[in-house]
């Protein structure tokens, strides 16, 4: 069912205790072109949630402005648990040690090699031996399956491998939430379905809260009704009628408005038209 | 293609908000000398690219500045049975000018140039955006190490591009001309004083700031892509040849008022 605009501003009056990330009524627009306008949602900690949109609806600048790379017009912004809404940026980075973000088109750093390239937070942190980067950058790395890649640079690796080292950097320093700007964007469905796999398995291993930018339904769907089954290291199909412990909820965005936010059995019930015409 | 019609008020309105935010880069840039973390890895490696890799360019400009120097003034100090005052011509003129500024506007058209691309395709690419996100200062971690190592190497760059500028001087004078070596030194030397020394020296620091500040700017402002990143380089260069050429007027100007005219 999709909701209106009264029941998303329901949603978002749940008091802020338990959310990873809270908008509230948050609008900016560029060049006088109004990207968002009175955007209200909430990810609680550990629950799952797909932003669906069409191009220039405003999706990667959801995920910019949660971590504080740009400034809302208006309304405000809370992560976990602080008003980041007019947080200077020296103290930005406090909260974003607690959230790893994976960009649309990996955003490696092409000068660094993986190893480095994984290891830049630990780097930075001035007071960590070599020997536990190398330790930390070897573990994240065998999470995504690329342990023999330490010393090649990001343009020696494929799209996909280069999204599976965007992974690896996001998550080495295990955050309470990761961030995913259109993680399979311009990838074969192969190589989509491993890096589904990667963020459910991040998901359900480390119990993080995802946010999930996506223009595709099916990575939502698979997110949905899989688990991972760590004994056999594969993502498996939840059986029918069966939900996963993970919440999952889908919020779609149209001419700047959250048109839906709702949960699957919502989304496959919903009348909406557009909505309809969207997941069909 | 469709033409838009902007304003008169709003490019003023642009480009006061350029100034604006090349100040407070500049300023924030200057900052982070006294705030930890100091990059002292990127600021050498940045020393490296900026000063040893325009070592051979400043050697062939220097010595051909001085060379040239030397070379037509040469003619009309002759003329005038001055030929003995070449050593003095090329000193003050490489020392107090030519050294500083040909060395400043080299370094503009290589590394302005250079900043302004690779912070540009860092912006394009989202790597500016990674590294905020991964918890670092792009200001601390890119800028603050290139307008240190700017000025720091542009200073030592100056001092070889003056002494090669001498020894071309030397060169033409003593080749061409005749004069004794001795003498061409001697004069050179003596004419020299603290004003000369210290405008010669002051001047490739500020240039460095300059470049390195600029070109900065222009990287981290990059919109629109690889043309976006294209028009930053050429925009760097230009923009910081033009401050370098005012910033030596007023600079030359304010020495001569605080420390006299010779």
């Amino acid at each position: 069912m999709a909701t209106s605009s009264i029941d998303l501003d329901r949603r978002a009056a749940v008091p802020p205790l338990g959310d990873a990330i809270r908008f509230d009524h948050v609008s900016i627009a560029f060049e006088d072109k109004s990207i968002l306008d009175s955007i209200s949602f909430r990810l609680a900690h550990g629950e799952a949630k797909a932003i669906f949109g069409v191009a220039g609806s405003g999706k990667s600048t959801i995920l910019k402005l949660a971590l504080g790379l740009i400034k809302p017009d208006s309304g405000d912004i809370t992560v976990m648990g602080q008003d980041i809404t007019h947080m200077r940026e020296e103290d930005l980075f406090e909260i974003r040690s607690q959230i790893g973000m994976v960009f649309q088109e990996s955003a490696l750093f092409d000068s660094l090699t993986v190893r480095d390239n994984v290891a830049f937070r630990l780097t930075e942190e001035h007071d960590i031996t070599d020997e536990e980067i190398d330790a930390r950058v070897t573990e994240a790395l065998r999470f995504v399956e690329l342990e023999h890649t330490l010393d090649k640079f990001p343009s020696e690796l494929s799209g996909g491998m280069r999204r599976r080292v965007a992974i690896a950097r996001a998550i080495i320093t295990d955050p309470k939430v990761v961030l995913y700007d259109s993680p399979t964007g311009g990838l074969d469905p192969v190589t989509s379905n491993t890096i589904i796999e990667l963020i459910v398995k991040q998901r359900d291993v480390h119990k993080t809260s995802s946010l999930l930018v996506t223009h595709r339904l099916q990575d939502a769907f698979t997110m949905a009704n899989h688990t991972f089954d760590v004994q056999k290291n594969e993502m498996r199909r939840l059986p029918h009628g069966v939900r996963n412990d993970i919440p999952m909820t889908f919020m779609i965005l149209r001419d700047g408005k959250a048109i839906f936010d709702g949960d699957i059995e919502e989304l496959i019930a919903t009348k909406d038209d557009y909505i309809r015409e969207y997941i069909s | 293609m469709e033409l838009e019609l902007i304003s008169p008020w709003e490019i003023a309105k642009d480009k006061i908000q350029a100034v604006q935010d090349y100040t407070l880069l500049s300023i924030r840039a200057l900052g982070n000398l006294f705030e930890r973390p100091i990059y002292i890895a990127d600021t050498m490696q940045q020393a490296d690219l900026i000063g040893v890799g325009s070592l051979p360019i400043v050697v062939l400009t220097g010595l051909s500045i001085g060379a040239l120097l030397a070379l037509n003034s040469a003619n009309t100090l002759q003329r005038f049975g001055g030929i003995t005052l070449i050593g003095q011509l090329v000193s003050i003129g490489m020392v107090t000018e030519l050294g500083p500024l040909i060395t400043g506007l080299m370094v503009a058209g290589r590394n302005a140039s250079g900043m302004a691309s690779e912070l540009g395709s860092m912006i394009v690419t989202e790597q500016i955006d990674a590294m905020r996100a991964l918890g670092t200062d792009p200001t601390k971690k890119l800028v603050t190490p290139r307008v240190i190592a700017t000025a720091f190497m542009l200073f030592f760059l100056t001092i070889i591009a003056d002494l090669l500028g001498l020894i071309g001087g030397n060169l033409v004078a003593s080749l061409l001309f005749g004069l004794d070596v001795r003498q061409y030194w001697t004069s050179a030397w003596q004419i020299l004083v603290f004003r000369d020394v210290f405008m010669g020296l002051i001047k490739p620091v500020l240039f460095g700031f300059v470049i390195s500040t600029i070109g900065c700017y222009y990287g981290m402002s990059t919109r629109g892509g690889t043309q976006g990143v294209g028009r930053s380089t050429t925009q760097a260069v230009v923009a910081s040849s033009v401050l370098i050429l005012v910033v030596d007027f007023f600079v030359t100007k304010l020495i001569f008022a605080v420390l006299g005219y010779r």
